[in-house]
């Protein structure tokens, strides 16, 4: 449900930069979805056409590229891969880790004219 | 690859002379980021701490939140913001306790964002070094990612809901800075392993505070009560 608030900040983050960056179509946008932030690919894909549509981006096409789950485990320090924020380490299987990466939802570029 | 849109695609495909790349690296919720800012910057100036209560419906989030202004109001001023998708129930059971309290209704949409509690704030008023809690739509899921400008989230989850909630719903509890495990009266009639459920807490999160208590009964209410005064 909170995919659709996302992408109504996306269409206002587009509009936002079509002025200063002078496009008046998107034609393509990437976005770039942490592994561990609370967002469903599926469910941004599925609302995307609803969100965009009469926008900037309404034929636009919509790649979403995945940012892997990283932490640091707490008691033998090494970095450690992360499917969801419960996983314990692969190395010692201790399961305090301190998050490193992998909460980012961001726009990473868009193909515009 | 192709060089012009950065795209996995290995057969050509055209691109118009007027077609760009352009690399804008914005956050989805840059937005709502600025706004919560502000907030915290206002709350900082006017001394007001500020909470963001979040849980599933029907955890106990509004009785505790009464029950604490009962003991706190003769010693500190408190303002509540409520947020539910509809009615001010909420609301009207906080202002029976001679509380102001201000009903957010978000309609369909499933939490409070940053730019609804600025308004909230202008027309609620809270007084110079208050407490103001905001107690978010109950959702375990959506509120997770809004910050709304608080303190500190705090989560709260009754011993009726199933000790695996930190696992099912980790965003949130990882959010959370504060995890009150309320209805423990009720510990003896549910099958809810309190030890399990901390452990998953912590592996979710492990500077996790817990707090458990009852609200119905004033179990341990004072720890929550000793906390609040002594952070805020």
């Amino acid at each position: 449900m909170h995919e659709l608030s996302l992408l109504e900040n996306v269409r206002e983050i587009l509009q936002d930069h079509a002025g200063s960056q002078n496009f008046t179509q998107v034609k393509k946008i990437t976005l770039e979805i942490g592994e561990l932030s609370c967002v469903e690919p599926e469910a941004l894909r599925f609302a995307f056409d609803v969100v965009m549509k009469d926008s900037l981006a309404a034929q636009a096409k919509l790649i979403l590229t995945k940012q892997k789950g990283l932490g640091i485990c707490q008691r033998c320090q090494q970095s450690t891969p992360l499917k969801n924020l419960y996983d314990s380490c692969i190395f010692c299987e201790h399961p305090f880790i301190t998050v490193i990466q992998g909460h980012e939802m961001k726009i990473k570029d868009l193909i515009v004219i | 690859m192709c060089s012009t849109c950065g795209c996995s695609e290995t057969e050509s495909h055209h691109h118009g002379d007027s077609e760009r790349l352009i690399n804008i690296e914005a956050d989805l919720l840059a937005k709502n980021n600025s706004y919560a800012t502000e907030n915290r910057a206002y709350f900082k100036q006017h001394h007001i701490f500020t909470l963001n209560f979040v849980s599933s419906p029907g955890a106990g989030k509004t009785s505790l939140l009464v029950e604490t202004i009962k003991q706190l109001k003769n010693q500190l001023s408190i303002a509540v913001i409520e947020g539910d998708q509809q009615t001010e129930h909420d609301a009207e059971r906080i202002r029976a306790t001679g509380i102001p309290a201000l009903q957010i209704n978000t309609g369909k949409g499933c939490h409070l964002d940053a730019h609804g509690i600025g308004h909230a704030i202008k027309e609620l008023q809270p007084k110079d070094n208050s407490l103001l809690a905001i107690e978010n739509v109950g959702n375990l899921v959506c509120p997770a990612s809004f910050d709304l400008g608080e303190a500190h989230k705090v989560v709260v989850l009754s011993v009726t809901e199933g000790d695996d909630k930190p696992l099912k719903y980790p965003d949130m509890f990882y959010a959370a800075d504060l995890m009150i495990i309320n209805k423990i009266d009720l510990l003896p009639y549910v099958d809810f392993d309190l030890e399990r459920c901390i452990n998953y807490a912590k592996q979710v999160n492990p500077a996790i505070m817990i707090i458990q208590l009852s609200v119905t009964t004033g179990d341990n209410l004072i720890e929550w009560t000793n906390w609040l005064t002594r952070v805020r």
